[in-house]
């Protein structure tokens, strides 16, 4: 069924012609008119802010995740390292958005190019296990290294400076930054999408499908799955740099294996296996935890319910299912 | 010194019956079991409750044996459908369950932390000079040595013990030759959860309990596995034993770096040895 031709975007059979291309037309001029059409059915645009940013982290795993097989359950790391990076730039170096988003990237970045060639030799469940341990390392740094990351309490003291352009200072309330969001959201679905479509990206899916004959081949699978996995921690980072702008805040919660398992249940949720899966999973995600949190305080349990439901019911995920029911 | 490294050893013990545990389930039901940390909660509280009416000893059997029963009804309802399937997912499963359990344990015994009531006899320490040394802490040693010895044992002699070593090698195989491997996974988790309820009650005596009390040992029983190679049982006792020891050594000089240290242990081991001080070659390579 999984064939590496099926999950090629390009090659996806469409229902009709140009379905795929009037659903994603339609998904985008959703997303443009967010803060027009989002405060009117009672949500708030920072809301959306947070769906596209989980939806990019959550892109940015599937790279690794559901296209190259590799089973990272750490990347809340690399979230956090890019939220971190953008307060720590702020604060002690020059309060420039841009700047600073770089910044929060590159050193999100950085620290998946450090930790891929420890784990891409792993297969299957041992590359989670190293990956959360890898991950939970970053969280002890960022608690205990207090004079620094303000340890327990949490990065504070930077908030979301104005975007100068052109010699003048545009301060970002919730739309405009929103649809700064968007721009960087819609960029790395563009980059994601041309990776796919490229060499490299068939490479990737080929090491997930069959790792012994792409070895055969002569083709080095050790480093498709760290390339992979830099990409997508290079990702990852750019949505936490983005969330830390839009809290105005970096916690060591940024950095927790909860958070990884969200950006993975966020990926099996809207289907691994589907290009547009992360966006759906995370518009689901966000929205259950913004209301489950505000109806309940045991809304953990019910987001495990969530885990443990996804996994038993919709193993391929919405996407999947709807995909796999327009076929048969 | 001698104190940290102790204190060090102690905790390394939690972490290396939790990193048993979690071994012997990753080797043979091929699952990451992320709930490992709430079943030992549970042992724990479960203890804790029945302790006024059985007494500490008591609990220490009933209550893990009772923390078997939940597992195996995890084991066979939600687990069991995921065989064979990929890995992430039963690794989603438990991670959805250990915060479903966690809040479960909150809602039943409270979110603050409970002290654990040892008896008198065990809380006193032995020797002025040696003052770190309580009873208790000598009950937790010998009991740890006590219950690997007889898993090793059971594992060794025993005819489940066989067949669970010989399905980690090839389940398939065991398989055709009439094992019954749905009972065996069954068994394997159950000895797992087992313990992972002992070291929830021998951590409750020393650590005091708390509902989140799974996570802080979890990560570095991971850890343990890795260190000492996956696929090897005397591994994670062994890495178990180092990662404690040094996060004790680490505590008393260098606080700060306490939990960091035994990550940075990690990172070396992988670099130089990247299967693990004892781990098999050629497992999940």
């Amino acid at each position: 069924m999984s064939s590496a031709l099926e999950t090629r975007p390009s090659s996806r059979p469409a229902p009709s012609i140009g379905g795929r291309e009037i659903s994603a037309a339609i998904i985008w001029l959703a997303l443009l008119f967010v803060p027009i059409w989002l405060p009117a059915i009672g949500g708030f645009t920072d809301l959306a802010s947070r769906v596209l940013i989980y939806a990019m982290a959550a892109t940015g795993l599937n790279l690794l995740l559901g296209y190259t097989g590799g089973l990272s359950f750490g990347h809340a790391a690399y979230f956090g390292l890019g939220a971190y990076g953008t307060g720590l730039f702020i604060i002690h170096v020059i309060p420039s958005m841009p700047l600073a988003l770089i910044a929060g990237t590159l050193l999100g970045g950085i620290g998946g190019i450090l930790v891929g060639p420890m784990v891409m030799k792993r297969k299957g469940i041992y590359f989670s296990m190293i990956t959360i341990a890898f991950g939970q390392m970053f969280y002890f740094l960022a608690v205990r290294w207090n004079t620094v990351t303000g340890g327990e309490d949490g990065l504070t003291g930077f908030s979301r400076v104005p975007l100068h352009l052109a010699g003048e200072s545009i301060k970002l309330g919730p739309a405009r930054f929103y649809y700064v969001v968007l721009a960087l959201f819609a960029a790395v679905m563009l980059v994601v999408w041309q990776i796919l479509r490229s060499p490299m990206g068939h490479a990737f899916v080929a090491t997930r499908e069959n790792t012994t004959r792409l070895r055969f081949l002569g083709v080095a699978v050790d480093k498709q799955i760290w390339v992979a996995f830099a990409i997508s921690a290079f990702i990852t980072a750019l949505a936490g740099s983005l969330n830390a702008m839009l809290t105005a805040f970096a916690s060591p919660d940024d950095l927790q294996w909860q958070l990884s398992g969200s950006f993975v249940v966020i990926c099996v949720l809207g289907g691994m296996r589907s290009f547009w899966g992360p966006f759906l999973g995370a518009v689901i995600y966000i929205a259950a935890q913004d209301y489950l949190s505000s109806v309940t305080q045991n809304w953990m349990s019910y987001i495990g319910l969530i885990f443990v439901l996804s996994v038993l019911f919709f193993p391929q995920g919405l996407l999947g299912f709807i995909k796999g029911r327009g076929r048969s | 010194m001698l104190y940290s490294a102790f204190n060090g050893l102690v905790v390394g013990i939690f972490y290396a019956l939790m990193a048993l545990g979690l071994s012997l389930i990753l080797g043979l039901n091929g699952v990451i079991n992320f709930a490992h940390g709430t079943f030992m909660a549970l042992g724990g509280y479960l203890a804790f409750t029945l302790e006024p009416y059985i007494g500490f000893w008591g609990g220490l059997v009933v209550a893990p044996l009772l923390a078997v029963v939940v597992g195996l009804a995890v084991e066979r309802f939600l687990i069991r459908p995921l065989y064979g399937r990929d890995p992430l997912f039963s690794l989603l499963l438990t991670f959805g369950l250990a915060m479903i359990m966690q809040d479960v344990i909150r809602t039943i015994w409270g979110s603050i932390g409970q002290p654990f009531a040892l008896p008198n006899y065990l809380n006193s320490p032995l020797s002025s000079s040696m003052f770190f040394l309580t009873g208790f802490r000598l009950v937790v040693i010998a009991i740890t040595v006590l219950v690997t010895g007889a898993l090793f044992a059971v594992l060794r002699y025993s005819r489940i013990g066989i067949r669970i070593r010989a399905g980690n090698a090839d389940l398939e195989t065991i398989s055709s030759l009439g094992v019954n491997i749905f009972f065996l996974r069954a068994a394997n988790f159950g000895i797992g959860i087992f313990l992972a309820g002992v070291a929830g009650i021998l951590a409750a005596g020393q650590l005091g309990l708390s509902p989140t009390i799974g996570d802080s040992l979890i990560m570095p029983a991971f850890v343990a596995i890795i260190v000492g190679g996956v696929g090897s049982l005397m591994g994670s006792v062994l890495g178990g034993l180092i990662i404690g020891i040094a996060s004790g050594l680490t505590a008393a000089f260098f606080p700060v770096a306490q939990e960091v240290v035994i990550y940075v242990i990690m990172a070396v081991v992988l670099v130089i040895r990247p299967r693990g001080l004892l781990g098999q070659e050629g497992l999940f390579e």
